[in-house]
């Protein structure tokens, strides 16, 4: 029974979510919210179990794909449901289930109209996300990545602000648009070895103007998914319309997904493209991190704020990637999981004030600290975690980002230090006009702190931040041989022989 | 006499058909309004009568009857089949809508009967003369269907358009195959294939000769730039007929393609394959750009059906087996997806009043969440977004046209699907994000609801598990191209 589970534990973590959303969604309506929202939770508690078992029993001196399952599902293409996960994926497959509660929680009685739809959107699409950290077949990979947006694009829409449906068209077309290159890259590598697994894309030779186009294709997937600069101006938009669900999904794990196929698609299947077009990357990731800072710097929307602060530390990731060493890509991969932790508790702050004053305007607030001390505590803790200071989880992964630039280049390592002054001025400032100074207005005079749901996910976001932050071991126990073996792969020559 | 009665078994299907289009014909006159189901009766009882012919008389192999003017293959079979689930549908799903609007008549039955043997003739035709006369039966019928409801300024106009068009390609088809059989004194596709085998006939009359050709298949398709009438056609015709005009007749349409082209003017693939390409280009910029202008479904359906066209193209126009097979794949999607969108338009009509404005569905999530769901299953599966069966059909299209080596042409093509992608997301947008300008209640007969839902739902489960689709297109296309 437990051989049998742990066999298909990857299965079971992508359908138990879809499967508690489906019936979510029809075992209950808006007549029972509370029906709907309990069994959401139970749902999503259950899915977040169902992964646990994936860091128990996981194999860390083992670099390659574990837990693997694999069966002929469409024989005309040769597309296998084909499934396994390494040490990247992983700790990024707990974030999705992990957050999917907090997410669940947060909404309990915000979320008012068509709360079965809401809850079971999230739940089907944490399945989803699931599916594409876990996915070893390009085509099952590309399926579960668009149908994710399906949810996406209607949580945005239906519950968002009020420019919603700019937002979320906005956003459903720029990914399409890049997924669409990224599918004809597939069917061209798929003609070249007739199959769909991406370890045979690994061993496909090509020279290099092939793979300088393949790379685009998949950069114009992950860019903009990430986002990066110059393709990131949905994020902002997407942020300030989503409800603050939409916003913490989306900052904690679908940013990742570009962040992460950028590790399992773009370099190793063109690892030579991706080293002749490092300088490319690296200075749209410096500009990601310095310019958007300067933007995050003068915005009056709290969200907006949170959303360029997103990029500009998503822009941490790709510079840890492009930099080929091991501290930049495990820096980058323990960015990523505490970007996560972070970004969703900064949004899920941001909701809070916005469900009792229903304005994200950072001149509408001042001296919320006198009316809501403890709400100000976990909020000024997330905001230094999100400067990245020492002991938090934000400080771990810039720190060694920025270690592995200096072992390249001087200059990088300078330029990627700025965000460590900027991020905490703009994050600073933002805390010190909202919280700090007199009572600003007779909203703010009449907040009431924290209720004990709000304070049960900030504390158990609040905790990981500093867990991470204090003990990292751990995470990078998990991506380390997977770290060293991905930099091996990448220092070998795809190109033909003779070339 | 051992060749008649082959040659009667062979076409016993069709037979059946007409026979029953007949005898709905006599026993309408016998019928009072309200005993008239039994003429809806009897229609189905004639799909269903010649589905069980066309299966039982299935061989693997391929089978000449009529002295080699008609033929009975893989691929006319599972056409068939295709054809006759799709206008059960269709029956099921008008329903109603005829009834409430005083077009519930022996002739709709009847009409749309004939055009059902016209699609099989086509299907099965062996001589570019049954061809032809397939082709005119399923137009006439059509044409007849249109101006059906003969009090509406809007359906007389569309049907007046729809015939002068129509006529003028078939007869530039006529010409064209005029030209053909100048060149090699047969009618016969598989006579025509061996005579341009041993590379007999003037290469420049032949190419005129299938410029004409093309040019009528494309009309009949409605791919640009022969595409005016179908707009037009589809709005001005009442809802469920273009229904029939905008899915079944498509299948019967691929076959004509096939037996023209790929069968007998196989030799002059390098020819046609331009042609085809520029069609499909022009086709899939035009039906997505303009679709996005409509503010009337059913234009935009037009328009969508025109770069659905496109796509189709370009699977032919891969001249290959692999190509063939994806086309028939994307066109047996198209029919699916379809008849189901217009299904729930059909839905939503009810007596006095036509839903066929995008603004109708405002709302509809709220005024019925399910059909507001089926509807976005549609809907992504036209954008072609996986988990459905659009995706897998664009898919196995572009991965044809990739393989007969247009990268550029595939990569073009994408680009055009996002643009595509808006005008569907509008559709998402009206059910989803808006708020309902109208609250009738929806009514729909019991049959209708659970057949439509599976029909909506079939995208899903077909797109999660294609492969079984994927086989019968392989088989149909494996069995009779050789």
């Amino acid at each position: 029974m437990l051989e049998y589970f742990l066999q298909h534990i990857l299965s079971f973590s992508i359908w138990l979510p879809v499967l508690a959303g489906v019936l979510v969604l029809f075992t209950a309506n808006d007549s029972k919210p509370n029906l709907t929202r309990w069994l959401a939770l139970f749902g999503s508690v259950v899915s977040f179990l169902v992964t646990i078992p994936l860091y128990t029993h996981f194999n860390f001196a083992d670099g390659g794909f574990q837990f693997q399952e694999r069966f002929l599902w469409i024989m005309s293409f040769n597309i296998h449901y084909h499934l396994g996960a390494d040490g990247i994926a992983i700790p990024l497959i707990l974030l999705t289930s992990f957050t999917t509660v907090i997410v669940v929680i947060s909404a309990w009685e915000v979320i008012e109209k068509r709360v079965a739809q809401y809850m079971a959107s999230f739940l089907i699409m944490s399945g989803l996300m699931i599916g594409v950290f876990s996915t070893l077949d390009a085509i099952l990979y590309y399926v579960f990545w668009e149908a994710m947006l399906i949810p996406m694009f209607l949580v945005i829409g239906i519950w968002g602000g009020p420019n919603r449906v700019y937002a979320t068209v906005k956003f459903f077309l720029y990914t399409l648009l890049g997924s669409l290159l990224m599918l004809v890259a597939f069917i061209y590598m798929f003609h070249q070895t007739g199959s769909f697994a991406i370890t045979d894309y690994y061993q496909l030779p090509m020279p290099l103007n092939v793979q300088v186009l393949i790379f685009l294709a998949f950069f114009a997937a992950f860019a903009v998914k990430i986002p990066m600069w110059p393709v990131h101006t949905w994020l902002p938009d997407a942020h300030v319309e989503a409800p603050t669900g939409g916003s913490v999904v989306l900052a904690a794990i679908a940013l990742k997904l570009g962040g992460y196929s950028f590790l399992r698609f773009a370099m190793p299947i063109a690892p030579d493209a991706a080293h002749y077009l490092s300088g490319f990357m690296i200075t749209l990731s410096l500009i990601a991190i310095v310019y958007i800072a300067l933007v995050a710097l003068v915005q009056k929307d709290m969200k907006k704020l949170i959303a360029y602060s997103s990029i500009s530390h998503m822009g941490f990731v790709t510079l840890g990637f492009f930099i080929f060493n091991n501290l930049g890509l495990e820096g980058a991969v323990v960015q990523m999981v505490s970007h996560g932790f972070i970004s969703a508790a900064m949004f899920l702050c941001v909701g809070v004030l916005y469900d009792r004053v229903h304005s994200r305007q950072i001149d509408a607030y001042g001296g919320v600290a006198n009316t809501m001390p403890a709400f100000a505590a976990f909020a000024v803790l997330f905001a230094m975690a999100n400067s990245g200071l020492p002991g938090t989880s934000g400080f771990v992964g810039e720190f060694m980002v920025i270690l592995g630039a200096i072992q390249v280049n001087f200059w990088y390592a300078f330029l990627a230090s700025f965000t460590l002054i900027f991020g905490a001025a703009y994050t600073l400032w933002m805390v010190k006009r909202v919280f700090y100074g007199e009572v600003a207005n007779a909203n703010v005079q009449a907040l009431k702190d924290l209720n004990k749901r709000e304070f049960l996910i900030l504390a158990i976001l609040a905790v990981l931040v500093l867990a991470v932050g204090i003990y990292p071991q751990p995470l990078t126990d998990m991506t380390n041989a997977t770290v060293t073996q991905l930099l091996s792969h990448l220092a070998n020559s795809k190109l033909p022989a003779g070339l | 006499m051992e060749n008649i009665r082959y040659d009667l078994i062979t076409a016993l299907p069709e037979i059946i058909l007409l026979g029953m289009a007949m005898l709905v014909l006599i026993t309408d006159l016998f019928l009072k309004q309200s005993n008239r189901i039994a003429i809806y009766g009897l229609s189905q009882l004639g799909l269903l009568l010649a589905a069980y012919f066309t299966v039982t008389t299935h061989v693997p192999s391929v089978g000449y009857a009529f002295t080699g003017a008609f033929v009975d293959d893989a691929m006319s079979d599972v056409l068939k089949l295709m054809i006759y689930i799709g206008t059960s549908l269709i029956f099921v799903y008008t329903r109603q809508y005829i009834q409430l609007r005083n077009m519930f008549r022996g002739e709709f039955y009847a009409l749309v009967l004939f055009s059902v043997v016209g699609m099989m003739i086509m299907v099965s035709g062996q001589s570019m003369l049954t061809l032809y006369v397939g082709l005119e039966l399923l137009s006439l019928s059509l044409y007849a269907l249109v101006a059906l409801d003969r009090d509406h300024h809007l359906a007389t106009e569309a049907a007046m358009k729809y015939f002068v068009l129509g006529a003028l390609a078939s007869g530039m088809l006529l010409y064209g195959m005029s030209m053909i059989y100048g060149m090699t004194g047969s009618l016969n596709i598989s006579d025509i294939n061996h005579v341009l085998m041993n590379g007999s006939g003037i290469h420049a009359v032949l190419v005129l000769g299938l410029v004409f050709i093309v040019a009528g298949l494309a009309f009949k398709l409605g791919a640009v730039p022969f595409q005016m009438w179908v707009p037009d056609v589809y709005e001005g015709s009442p809802t469920a007929v273009t229904m029939l005009i905008s899915s079944v007749p498509k299948l019967a349409a691929f076959a004509f393609v096939i037996r023209l082209l790929a069968q007998s003017l196989q030799t002059m693939a390098v020819d046609w394959q331009q042609m085809l390409l520029i069609m499909a280009v022009l086709s899939i910029v035009i039906g997505n750009v303009t679709a996005i202008a409509q503010t009337n479904l059913k234009r935009m359906l037009a328009y969508s059906t025109i770069s659905h066209v496109g796509f189709v193209l370009l699977g032919l126009m891969s001249a290959s087996g692999n190509g063939y097979i994806s086309a028939l794949f994307y066109i047996a999607s198209y029919v699916v997806m379809t008849l189901a969108g217009f299904g729930i338009i059909l839905l939503l009509s009810r007596k006095g009043f036509e839903a066929q404005n995008l603004s109708d569905l405002k709302g509809l999530n709220q005024r019925s969440p399910w059909i507001a769901f089926l509807m976005l299953i549609v809907m992504f599966s036209m954008a072609g977004i996986p988990p459905t069966l659009g995706f897998y059909a664009k898919f196995a299209v572009l991965q044809a046209a990739l393989q007969a080596g247009f990268l550029w042409v595939v990569v073009f093509a994408v680009l055009m699907a996002v643009i595509g992608a808006f005008y569907y997301l509008r559709v998402i947008k009206l059910m989803y994000f808006d708020e309902p300008e109208d609250n009738s209640p929806i009514t729909a007969p019991f049959d209708m609801r659970v057949i439509l839902s599976m029909n909506a739902l079939a995208l899903l489960a077909i797109g999660i598990m294609p492969q079984g689709l994927m086989t019968i297109c392989f088989y149909a296309i494996s069995r009779s191209l050789s």
